[in-house]
């Protein structure tokens, strides 16, 4: 693909307006790596089904393996890098380490994405909800057990701020 | 898209065409992105009609008031692969893509649905049934794209269900029933549709499984027939999602349970259906 016209992206990524050229085929993923430098974004499957590579792009999650990253020119995006504040943990994050919500870590930024746009939009969400919410993020480490668990209390701490 | 040839294609949200790219199935020497043009993600309800922009995506269907005034359309919507995909998936692209085994096509044969295609020559409205010809084939022409899908209303007292069997949640169903039944009176079956997906090339109408209930009392033994005709109606292949004698099996017991729920929400019961997957 060399002789491919690079075109310019810019988005605002947790907070800050990052822009640079690209070729068109490159995938979010790979600029938030790559250009970015921001890898706490996973690539695990490439193939549209583990969620490893899930951020927020303008409020929603997106698997950013599954997006060119011109389609995301002018969109806000979050990624696990903007979850903390000056150092002292996301809730959601608070929750996972307390619970176990991990043991190898590879899918957990994902999951940390996927339980906050949970959050945002069902603060009180039953098990079943939950279980709806996660099913396009695996885990092959935890049984998904103590990750329950963990969106359970990243809830009960959210309803209390 | 005539100024960058035959071998472009048209970008929307890239749920199906980017993974096809990534396995060198789809080698598209250009793609036109349309996520930007505005007002082609509306979704609208007037004069007995919903009108979905190519652009409105799953989850934008699944929270919509359109969709929770027929459930057949929530069923579909509310379980498309993953949450991520829903979000940025869209029906147009679904449609377009022709996928035998994708969801909105099986749903939205049930209904009264028309594809409205633009091009450069104008627009054209074309039944979603003489939309899709064959496996990823549509009626579309190179330089047009599906602007809109419209669908008629159903009457009070029709309901309808969508039920689709999966391994897990981001994956293609390995089979799926669309019923939409329209009663007369408390159980008599007025006018029915069958729809088969993930069983053929493209998704299959079950008529003689239609047949077997319509003008008749919907119970357990007309169901039986109809499910038995639908055994017949299947045209699967075996793959790792089954062999083709499982699928047969699947197809039929989902669309006895399509009728029976479909029956229930004409009634105006509530139930929950939708896709089913391990762990749900």
């Amino acid at each position: 693909m060399s002789g491919v016209e690079k075109i310019a992206v810019r988005m605002r990524v947790n907070g800050e307006t990052r822009e640079a050229l690209v070729e068109p085929r490159t995938l979010l993923v790979e600029f938030l790596r790559e250009n970015l430098n921001l890898t706490g974004t996973h690539i695990g499957c490439d193939t549209t089904y583990c969620g490893a590579c899930t951020v927020l792009l303008n409020g929603r999650t997106i698997k950013s393996c599954t997006l060119f990253a011109p389609m995301a020119d002018g969109g806000e995006i979050t990624t696990v890098e903007g979850l903390a504040t000056n150092g002292a943990l996301h809730p959601v994050q608070h929750a996972f380490a307390e619970c176990h919500g991990l043991q190898c870590g590879f899918c957990t930024p994902g999951l940390l994405l996927s339980t906050l746009h949970l959050l945002t939009k069902n603060a009180k969400p039953t098990d079943k909800e939950i279980r709806k919410a996660i099913a396009g993020n695996t885990c092959r480490c935890t049984g998904y057990q103590n990750i329950l668990k963990a969106i359970r209390m990243a809830s009960d701490e959210m309803g209390k701020r | 898209m005539r100024q960058l040839g035959d071998e472009s294609r048209v970008l929307a949200g890239g749920q199906s065409l980017i993974p096809l790219m990534k396995m060198r199935l789809a080698r598209p020497t250009a793609l036109i992105d349309i996520n930007f043009v505005p007002g082609l993600n509306d979704i609208q309800s007037h004069n007995g009609e919903l009108r979905f922009g190519a652009l409105a995506r799953h989850t934008d269907i699944e929270m919509s008031d359109a969709a929770a005034g027929i459930p057949i359309l929530h069923d579909c919507a509310a379980g498309i692969a993953d949450v991520q995909v829903r979000n940025q998936g869209t029906i147009g692209g679904s449609v377009a893509e022709a996928d035998p085994s994708g969801d909105w096509s099986a749903t939205l044969l049930t209904l009264e649905t028309s594809v409205v295609c633009a091009g450069p020559r104008g627009e054209r409205s074309v039944k979603l049934e003489e939309f899709i010809k064959d496996a990823y084939t549509t009626v579309l022409a190179h330089d047009e794209l599906v602007r809109e899908i419209i669908v008629k209303k159903p009457p009070k007292n029709s309901g309808g269900a969508y039920l689709a069997f999966k391994r897990s949640a981001p994956v293609y169903a390995t089979a799926s029933a669309a019923v939409q039944v329209t009663l007369d009176g408390k159980d008599i079956c007025k006018d029915i549709r069958i729809v088969l997906g993930c069983v053929g090339l493209t998704a299959i109408r079950a008529k003689q499984a239609e047949a077997e209930l319509r003008g008749k009392k919907i119970d357990d033994k007309t169901m039986q027939r109809a499910a038995d005709a639908v055994r017949s109606a299947a045209e699967p292949q075996g793959d790792m999602r089954g062999s083709a004698d499982y699928k047969r099996t699947l197809v039929a017991a989902l669309v006895k349970r399509a009728i029976g729920i479909a029956a229930r929400r004409a009634r105006g019961e509530r139930v929950e259906a939708g896709h089913e997957y391990v762990g749900r």
